[in-house]
């Protein structure tokens, strides 16, 4: 048998990435740079892009240029749909974070043999589609829908408690939507968790709370890391959900993106505004890999 | 009537458990549990696998609670007590030692826990860190140290906050020989140290003789022996106690002859048997006696009491098992010490007898 020098090895291991590195490029660095090259351009009135370059689409995201002597004012508007969509991608988070825990506890404390049925009702909601759950949400929640009706004939309220179009009903959708991204990392960082280190807490003297806070919660750490950013970065850019729950009302991130390449024609800005979420969630993942880093050295 | 409610020490009172399974039978994993563990004693479980020793310990920590019976310290039923209001700590057998916390942390989170003001806290883990010679490590997280350190950090963890009792479960078991016996001599001296008193499970017969004050020997949940590591070596209660701690020859024959504390046997060939006797025999009746290997010696033909031929010969280096097939057709082992320059007493396939020294043979009791 002939022995390969490194080099030839080197060089057949270069060959085997190919396949990667072409679904790589082609999916995903070539998509954004297209997107990096369009928010750089001027928008052709009809929709489109005119091939000369422009930071209009950036600097129009904080200021307005006025329309008789084009000086530049600030304006919030952008920045209130983006920090709307925080607010709702926070409360959301943290909703899913507080009734996630506790679920997710139950199925891994289960017998092996229990747990996997639970975690596939877990899951049953991902089975169908998204807008068709988020419609199914819109009929329960109507004003004259299955909760309002109930509640009534049971003679709990009189009138219909006005649920749907509010920024409840968004979150309500979003909970919903992203529960088992929470339930998913959570059990599987519990599933781990040696339950021998809750009894060593409970054999010094902690009580059930001090046994939560000082040893389960910084063990199940990555795991809760992890949750909260699946279900915080497709809460900020949901676009489904909130035009459906929310009414339209009120503008969110994922519909003044769409807004921009749809009825408002101004492809770069839609660009631009995309690659600023793009931003904000890396920032986020920033952090994530600084805490996951000491979560993991903490969990070997 | 005597009042033994107030007994200082550990009381497990005819203590029982058994576990309720979904779809099978209940399993009775404890059955009527006596025991009284005395302030101070190095007190050791002994018993195979599936015993009921971990189970034991569970209910004194408090992570189960006994079907039957009651658990007292210092003459205080704990029974209804949770794990974390009882003066009791554990040494987990797998150290359980808190992964996210350093070596420090996990030391000082008994103390914590008790709302110790910092000052303690850090004095009793700086002097928990000299005890277990720990001291270097003091910031290491758990997985950066070694077996053997993880198992002083646990030991350390559980003695901080001073226990009333300590229970160690097996803490030795995944340790390397050498190591071992190092822990073993460690944690006796550490015993001696606090003045704790240690419940210490084993499975291992010579640790068990080695370190403890007394040892009671378990079986299929119940209580065999309670005693002095002596005690229970040279006089075994019965068959399993024989032969679960060191080896044993067994011999079976008929009381012929009843004095205080001492019978004389007659032998199936014959021969008569002087045997001391813990408890009482009937005249007439069969008993089985039992001899240590190193207590029986190998003698020229016609001067023991058992005649028979060496079989096979094993040299262990600081002595030598002869193993005798008896004119009965069993086995009788021998051992016999070396010393320098001896060449082995006997060989293979010759002829021996093998004489018992008067006091060697002890009588088992309850068996007919
Ligand atoms: N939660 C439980 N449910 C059912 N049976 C159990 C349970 N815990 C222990 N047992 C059974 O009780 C018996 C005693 O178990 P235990 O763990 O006390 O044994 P052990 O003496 O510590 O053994 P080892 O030396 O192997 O650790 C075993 O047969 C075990 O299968
Ligand atoms: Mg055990």
């Amino acid at each position: 048998m002939s022995v390969a020098g490194p080099e030839a090895e080197a060089r057949q291991r270069r060959w085997l990435t190919l396949p990667a590195v072409a679904v790589i490029t082609l999916f995903g660095v070539l998509p954004l740079v297209i997107v990096v090259v369009y928010s750089l351009l001027r928008s052709a009135p009809y929709g489109g892009v005119e091939w000369t370059f422009s930071t209009d689409a950036y600097v129009s995201f904080l200021y307005q240029k006025d329309i008789f002597d084009d000086t530049l004012q600030f304006h919030a508007d952008y920045l209130l749909i983006y920090g709307r969509s925080l607010a709702f991608s926070v409360v959301t988070t943290f909703v899913c974070l507080i009734l996630g825990f506790p679920t997710a506890y139950f199925i891994a404390t289960r017998p092996v043999a229990t747990r996997q049925i639970w975690l596939l009702l877990v899951t049953i909601p991902f089975w169908s589609n998204l807008l068709i759950r988020t419609l199914a949400i819109m009929l329960l929640i109507r004003d004259d829908g299955l909760v309002n009706n109930g509640l009534m004939w049971l003679g709990v309220i009189d009138t219909p408690f006005v649920m749907i179009f509010t920024d409840f009903a968004i979150v309500l959708g979003l909970f919903y939507s992203f529960l088992p991204f929470m339930v998913l990392p959570l059990f599987s960082s519990l599933e781990k968790l040696d339950f021998r280190l809750v009894e060593a807490g409970f054999d010094l003297y902690a009580n059930r709370f001090q046994v939560l806070t000082r040893i389960i919660l910084p063990i199940a750490r990555p795991g809760i890391v992890a949750g909260c950013l699946l279900v915080f970065i497709p809460c900020i850019g949901a676009y489904v959900t909130p035009l459906i729950l929310g009414g339209g009302k009120h503008l969110m991130i994922g519909s003044l993106i769409a807004e921009q390449f749809g009825s408002a024609r101004n492809w770069p800005m839609g660009a631009a505004q995309a690659l600023i979420l793009m931003a904000g969630v890396l920032v986020a993942l920033w952090f994530y890999g600084r805490n996951a880093r000491r979560g993991v050295a903490h969990a070997r | 009537m005597l009042d033994n409610t107030k007994v200082p020490g550990l009381a497990i009172d005819r203590v029982g458990k058994v576990f309720q399974q979904a779809g099978k039978p209940d399993f009775r994993a404890l059955d009527d549990v006596s025991l009284t563990i005395r302030p101070n004693e190095f007190f050791t479980l002994l018993g195979p696998s599936g015993c009921g020793k971990t189970t034991l310990l569970r209910m004194i920590a408090g992570f189960e609670h006994p079907s039957e019976g009651e658990i007292r310290l210092d003459g205080d039923p704990i029974t209804g007590l949770p794990p974390n209001r009882r003066p009791v700590n554990t040494v987990f057998q797998n150290y359980a030692l808190f992964p996210h916390l350093s070596v420090a942390a996990n030391i000082g989170f008994g103390l914590e826990m008790l709302k110790k003001p910092r000052a303690e806290i850090e004095a009793t883990v700086a002097q928990m860190l000299r005890l277990v010679r720990m001291e270097e490590m003091a910031d290491r997280k758990t997985s950066q140290i070694s077996g053997g350190q993880q198992q002083r950090v646990a030991l350390a963890r559980a003695l901080a906050p001073r226990p009333r009792v300590l229970l160690l479960d097996e803490p030795l078991s995944a340790l390397d020989l050498k190591l071992r016996k190092e822990m073993q001599i460690e944690l006796k001296r550490m015993q001696a140290e606090t003045g704790i008193t240690f419940v210490f499970v084993t499975h291992d017969q010579e640790e068990a003789l080695t370190m403890s004050d007394r040892i009671a020997v378990m079986s299929a949940g119940r209580v065999l022996q309670v005693g002095a590591p002596r005690d229970i070596y040279d006089r075994p209660a019965n068959h399993f106690v024989a032969n679960f701690i060191g080896d044993s020859n067994f011999l079976t024959g008929t009381v012929v002859e009843m004095s205080a504390g001492l019978v004389s046997i007659r032998l199936v060939n014959g021969a008569v048997l002087e045997a001391s006797v813990p408890s009482s025999v009937t005249f007439g009746a069969t008993a089985t006696v039992v001899v240590r290997p190193e207590h029986a010696v190998l003698a020229a033909p016609g001067e023991g009491v058992i005649a028979g031929e060496v079989e096979t010969v094993i040299y262990f280096g600081t002595d030598t098992h002869f193993h005798i097939r008896t004119g009965e057709g069993a086995t009788f082992i021998v051992r016999q010490q070396n010393r320098r320059g001896d060449a082995a007493v006997a060989q293979r396939g010759e002829a021996v007898s093998i004489h018992l020294p008067p006091g060697v043979a002890t009588v088992l009791a309850g068996e007919a």
